[in-house]
């Protein structure tokens, strides 16, 4: 791995990884079952440094913002290196958001530059009133565009090259690498701004625990605008020589193919995703024959016996053999993030040899603060903070329940545009995270529900409530507001977070049919991960401040009163 | 050559029959997240079923914000 303490940027230490590793594979891209690219880190600046020039003659440099609103592939990693390379701000933005919401968070990064694939800017070509807004934008880069296909004044990605050596721009540590949109797509948009040194300090302390080195195959199926694969999916095995393996594809069939196919060492996956395949992987289990289902328990138990104080991981292929075959043999854990794991899922794979790094992080944070580092596995908590990590519990209860605060080289300086939210957030060094949570003996945090009002879902998505009020706007009610349950009626988990829609109704006003529907009609034009789950009706008025804003926070305390499971009317 | 209309009632159909809803529950304008009752992994099993079915192939992207059936059958349709 390249010693980061030299370097100064991103940008830096990625150019010297492409000398050093110049002969190592560094991306594998696979559409379906048929692989399409396959890039030595040599030829990866081979194909990075024509786009770096271009965006040098186009007047891109020292500070300018490019977003990336790409699936996973080759091109992404491409793209940002050349933004990093002309010491440029990455804007990378979440593929799956609307036109509407792309435009905005375009709008108010400042990009100057867009990168995009084809059927993206398609639907984003068509909101002529969103890409107006966006008047800092100066250049549109379209991947993969069909050779008749009208662009509407972007360039093909694939002929924005030109020729001769690109300038190099050095940044400084504390510069801004990266603005990542924590949320904030309806509302105030919270564009963290996160330095070069975020990033340096985080490869180090998460490369410590978990090292990449050439050889090393990542699956990257988390999008990489996320903080994870950020990390782990591109500037981590870069820095070390490991190989990223993308997919165009997430069908599961792809997905599990893919394991043994490329030999995967290393894969991040949310919630969601890990259950599933527990679930799939436990209905085979029970359809075994008594007689090998026995057997097959029996081996499963001697794993857990000689696993118990670190993973043995040459034991547990040997004895559980099929199943550590499904997953390509040379397995050597999964990385969960974005949201929290069920402990019983977590304990499930590591009974099986396949340890499963969980933890804890935001944004905010600079992807991770506490990981579990196998010495040894616990599935009940969310790790131990990361080195360099300082964490603690401010205004603890009797139990030892407090609100999780964090100082590290690795937290944001702040939200882009807004010192208010930025000094609500960083109070004297120390980002309060608005999570729950106590530290036991052993040093490991245990999260137990949150301060704030949002949810996570299980596929690692951040919901806040204010971000999705917009769509319930004309409802003919008297007044509403979207909250998340917990935060009314606190429960010390983690898990099955829900959005609840509370209605002040008119006076003789009743939840009828037709106001179902129009409830209904217009929940559904949210991303189903954005709904709401129930309403809740409250016949008083809202508390407001003078500028008749919700006071959300003492309307949450009233809405306390009611009985959750009475008060919460399904949709 | 299908209609849009053949194509629409055949993934209902297919939906219907693979989730184990009755047939005739499911319209058109249905969100089949929320009318199916399941998560995108399982939409992404709906469509590789429907791939096989209408002999297509469906990249992701070309789905990506889609939840109603209709705007799913036009997809379909415009890669027959």
């Amino acid at each position: 791995m390249l010693d980061l303490s030299h370097y100064s940027s991103i940008g830096e230490a990625l150019r010297d990884a492409l000398e050093t590793y110049a002969p190592e594979i560094c991306l594998i891209e696979a559409d379906r079952d048929r692989e399409t690219h396959r890039f030595t880190y040599r030829e990866f600046k081979r194909r990075a440094l024509p786009l770096a020039r271009g965006l040098q003659d186009a007047g891109f440099g020292a500070g300018d913002r490019a977003a990336i609103i790409m699936t996973n592939q080759s091109k992404w990693l491409i793209s940002a290196y050349a933004i990093f390379f002309r010491g440029g701000v990455l804007v990378p933005l979440d593929y799956k958001l609307t036109p509407g919401e792309h435009w905005q968070l375009l709008q108010h990064s400042g990009a100057s530059v867009l990168i995009t694939e084809y059927p993206i800017w398609r639907q984003l070509q068509a909101d002529t009133a969103g890409r107006a807004a966006a008047s800092k934008l100066r250049h549109i880069l379209v991947t993969e565009a069909p050779a008749n296909a009208d662009l509407a004044g972007a360039h093909r990605w694939e002929e924005f090259n030109a020729p001769g050596k690109p300038d190099f721009v050095r940044r400084a540590r504390k510069d801004t690498a990266c603005i990542v949109y924590s949320s904030g797509t309806g509302g105030r948009p919270k564009g963290c701004m996160m330095t070069h040194e975020n990033y340096l300090e985080q490869c180090v302390a998460l490369t410590s625990l978990y090292p990449f080195w050439p050889g090393v195959r990542y699956l990257s199926i988390l999008p990489t605008n996320h903080a994870i694969d950020f990390m782990v999916g591109f500037f981590g095995p870069f820095t070390c020589g490991a190989t990223v393996v993308h997919l165009r594809t997430l069908r599961p069939e792809y997905v599990r193919d893919a394991f043994s196919k490329y030999k995967i060492t290393y894969v991040s996956l949310v919630p969601l995703v890990l259950k599933n395949l527990q679930k799939s992987l436990q209905a085979r289990f029970e359809a075994l024959p008594s007689g090998k289902r026995k057997m097959f328990d029996a081996l499963v138990r001697i794993n857990k016996a000689f696993t118990r104080e670190r993973p043995v991981l040459s034991l547990s292929r040997a004895l559980l053999k099929q199943v550590h075959a499904a997953f390509g043999g040379e397995l050597r854990a999964i990385i969960v993030g974005g949201a929290f794991s069920e402990p019983e899922t977590l304990q499930f794979f590591y009974d099986l040899g396949i340890p499963v790094a969980n933890g804890y992080g935001l944004t905010e944070a600079g992807t991770a603060i506490t990981v579990n580092d196998l010495k040894p596995f616990r599935a009940d908590t969310v790790g131990k903070p990361l080195p360099g990590m300082e964490l603690r519990i401010v205004a603890p209860d009797a139990e030892g329940v407090g609100e999780v605060s964090v100082r590290s080289k690795t937290v944001m300086s702040g939200y882009l545009n807004e010192p208010e939210l930025t000094a609500e957030a960083i109070v004297d060094g120390w980002l309060m995270t608005g999570d729950l949570g106590r530290l036991d003996h052993e040093g490991h945090l245990h999260l137990l529900g949150r301060k704030k009002n949002m949810i996570v879902t299980e596929e690692g998505k951040n919901i806040y409530p204010e971000d999705i009020e917009s769509v319930f706007e004309s409802l003919p009610v008297k007044e509403f507001c979207v909250f998340a349950a917990n935060y009314i009626w606190p429960k010390r988990s983690m898990v099955g977070e829900q959005l609840v829609l509370v209605l002040h109704l008119d006076s003789g006003q009743t939840l009828t049919d037709e106001l179902r529907r129009a409830i209904a009609e217009r929940n559904n034009r949210l991303l189903n991960y954005k709904r709401v789950h129930g309403v809740v009706l409250f016949e008083e008025d809202f508390p407001r401040t003078a500028s008749l804003k919700i006071k959300r926070n003492v309307l949450a305390e009233r809405l306390a009163r009611l009985d959750r499971a009475a008060a919460v009317l399904p949709l | 050559m299908r209609t849009l209309e053949q194509t629409t009632a055949e993934v209902l159909q297919l939906a219907s029959t693979h989730f184990k809803v009755p047939a005739g529950s499911l319209s058109p304008e249905d969100d089949f997240f929320k009318k199916l009752g399941i998560d995108s992994l399982q939409a992404l099993e709906m469509l590789t079923r429907l791939e096989n079915h209408f002999g297509i192939e469906l990249p992701d992207y070309e789905v990506q914000g889609v939840s109603d059936f209709r705007t799913l059958a036009s997809r379909i349709q415009s890669r027959l």
